[in-house]
């Protein structure tokens, strides 16, 4: 039985010594074995998967063009103008002081502050300042002046002259160009007179309150040259130009339907906003508020809530519907719709609003053979997202983007038939901060990638998009060439004529039409 | 220590269950560039959250993270197959565990993205893992079945 081939430290092994000493070893066959197997039909996968595939992924974010400081007129401090201020650097030095309180002791704050500072300079310098409300119009001053990004009690710049009137703002000879972030019905007024001294102009979405106006502020800017850039932000969206380069390189195949909605459940969302304590008859000035609007007696819920009445908001399809829409202008170049079906009614928040808070509208594009179809209310959370139907796959899409193929799909028919793809499963998913897009392979990406969660932490370094299109704006101003932004005037008349034509649709319980050659809603 | 062939069998058996799933577990992370514990380390729960998260969000100590993680998990499955230094690694295997379950723990009131493969209370597969390595650690059969019984064989009389 002993044997004497082996020896170590002058000891023999007998043949059981040996086998029980390597008796392990071919348990490493077997691994091996799985090994090769899993990184085999991984590759095969991968490869396969990835042939088809090639999209074009934004590279970073475009310098800023070099030049002498903007000197910019903001009409409108409220809630949205401050968001501006901060995109472009400013926040009010009492906030700075309660922002750094917060992060003491909470983690999100902080981080909101790291991002606020490390935010780019936009080299531009606000010089004026308007706001019908007195606290909105000192306040907003207040922040303007804060070039610094410091607290109560640091260094400050000069502070912007307050104007009265948004008249005497964009005449002003130190304002180059004018940021509009009032109520949806002075979008254009303030727009028209600011163009009519060649300032160029940042709006705020929806483009116009009414159609007539849409296209006279469409005319004043091509013929005043203009730099002009309506606030998308969603323009600056990289799961958006992913999609767009998806869809191009037909991954998905012919679309059909795209779904968008807008979901919201919360007062805020369903534009209950506070009513401040410090405005009254004699803060706010009435009259020029009303502006265009019919007339109406003092209201400070009108003041606030204006949202909720048609007299100065457009409403779900001119506030809401058009992020969605633009996205998808962006993405798919959809243009102004063949026709427009609305339905909908105030159903929830019986307030006196005169605007619904549930609307259905469907867009046809009989040219492109596909139906957009919008669903929205203001009384439930359940997101039915943004999906693009296309015959091979559909693409969901937020701030990520899935790819999921359909089962029944001629071009994936024999990757699904060998097992390559998965229908009803996610095959592509694009999260932001990642540099590519990936063929998800494994359990765990494939439960990340949807839900949309991987990396969803603010995480290396992310950018406010409206940080990004005040900068796109602001560099083709610098540029002086002519370049319009991604989001000009034409993109603009497109967005407005398409919620129009949604709004005028429910209120006179009719099918619209847009009449391409004579350029009417009819 | 003396065993019974039952119970040699059962600890052997153990022990190559849990350096199977060590082994092929790293090296599937060993030969997966793109491989990274971000997303997980994210998701983690508990007190240890923010260290955790600490690390995913440095992206110097995320690689380390991720190449010991992977490395460490692929010797100490090796060194249970194989039966050598197995009580080191039953140690380093322990630590491991012991951090995975840190992240992740058990207890009543945290919710995790990822999802879970069953319901439990306090004690979860990967604190059961621990404690069978425990068993490992405690009684050796490398000496009896494994690679230590051929390199730290005692000297035999002629």
């Amino acid at each position: 039985m002993e044997s004497e081939n082996m020896t170590q430290n002058g000891g023999k092994f007998s043949r059981r010594d040996v086998l029980a000493g390597l008796a392990s070893i071919p348990v490493f066959g077997f691994l091996g074995y799985g090994l090769v197997k899993h990184f085999t039909e991984r590759k095969r996968k991968n490869v396969q998967l990835l042939d088809d595939i090639d999209s074009i992924i934004p590279k970073g974010v475009p310098p800023i063009v070099q030049g002498e400081t903007i000197r910019i007129g903001i009409v409108g401090c409220g809630g949205r103008g401050r968001y501006l201020m901060k995109a472009m650097g400013f926040l009010h030095p009492d906030r700075i002081d309660q922002f750094k309180e917060w992060a003491g002791n909470d983690k999100y704050w902080k981080e909101y502050l790291e991002e606020f500072n490390a935010q780019d300079d936009l080299n531009v310098k606000i010089t004026a300042i308007c706001d019908v409300f007195e606290k909105n119009a000192r306040r907003g001053a207040e922040t303007a002046a804060n070039l610094y990004r410091n607290g109560t009690g640091g260094q400050m710049a000069e502070v912007p002259k307050r104007y009265l009137t948004y008249q005497e703002l964009v005449a002003a000879p130190d304002v180059d160009a004018v940021i509009i972030a009032t109520p949806d019905h002075l979008h254009v007024p303030v727009a028209l007179e600011a163009v009519k001294y060649g300032k160029h102009v940042y709006c705020e979405k929806p483009l116009s309150w009414t159609v007539p106006e849409t296209f006279e502020i469409r005319r004043a800017v091509k013929d005043a040259g203009i730099v002009f850039q309506l606030g998308h932000q969603g323009r600056q969206t990289e799961s958006y130009q992913i999609a767009k380069s998806l869809i191009k390189k037909e991954v998905i195949g012919k679309i059909s339907l795209i779904e968008v909605c807008t979901n919201r459940n919360d007062p805020n969302g369903a534009w209950v906003y506070d009513i401040d304590p410090e405005a009254s008859e004699k803060t706010i000035d009435w009259k020029q508020f009303i502006g265009p609007a019919p007339w109406h007696d003092f209201s400070l819920e009108r003041f606030f809530r204006w949202r909720c009445w048609w007299d100065y908001s457009t409403g779900l399809s001119g506030d809401l519907f058009t992020h969605e829409y633009d996205a998808l202008n962006q993405i798919l170049d959809l243009g102004i719709p063949h026709s427009a079906m609305a339905s909908g009614g105030i159903y929830f928040y019986k307030d006196g609003r005169t605007v619904p808070d549930v609307l259905n509208m469907a867009f046809e594009y009989p040219d492109r053979d596909l139906t957009l179809l919008y669903s929205a209310t203001l009384a439930s959370e359940r997101n039915r997202g943004k999906v693009i139907m296309g015959h091979d796959a559909n693409i969901e899409l937020d701030e990520t983007l899935l790819v999921v193929a359909d089962p029944k799909s001629t071009r994936y028919k024999e990757k699904i038939e060998q097992g390559i793809i998965e229908p009803h499963k996610p095959i592509f998913s694009y999260v932001p901060g990642q540099d590519k897009v990936d063929a998800i392979t494994t359990p765990t990406e494939k439960y990340f990638a949807g839900r949309g969660l991987l990396y969803t932490y603010r995480d290396g370094k992310t950018f406010d998009t409206s940080h990004l299109h005040l900068r796109e704006w602001l560099n083709c101003i610098r540029l002086n060439n002519g370049a319009q932004p991604s989001c000009d005037i034409d993109q603009g008349f497109e967005e407005a004529i398409t919620a129009h034509m949604g709004t005028i649709s429910y209120l006179e319980g009719r099918r619209t039409y847009w009449d391409a050659v004579n350029e009417k809603i009819v | 220590m003396d065993y019974s062939n039952g119970k040699l069998t059962a600890l052997v058996l153990l022990r190559l269950a849990i350096g199977w799933h060590f082994f092929y577990e790293g090296m599937v992370k060993v030969l997966t560039p793109s491989w990274t514990s971000k997303a997980y380390l994210l998701d983690s729960g508990g007190f240890a959250k923010p260290f955790f998260e600490w690390i995913a969000q440095n992206p110097t100590l995320l690689s380390i993270n991720d190449v010991v993680n992977a490395w460490v998990l692929s010797l100490v499955g090796f060194f249970l197959l194989l039966g050598f230094k197995v009580r080191p690694a039953a140690l380093a295997g322990m630590i491991l565990l012991g951090l995975y379950y840190l992240s992740h723990p058990a207890w009543p009131g945290i919710e995790y993205l990822f999802p879970s493969d069953g319901s439990y209370f306090v004690i979860n597969k990967t604190l059961i893992e621990l404690a069978a390595m425990l068993v490992i650690f405690a009684f050796p059969t490398a000496h009896i079945i494994g690679l230590e019984r051929l390199i730290c064989k005692p000297r035999k009389k002629n």
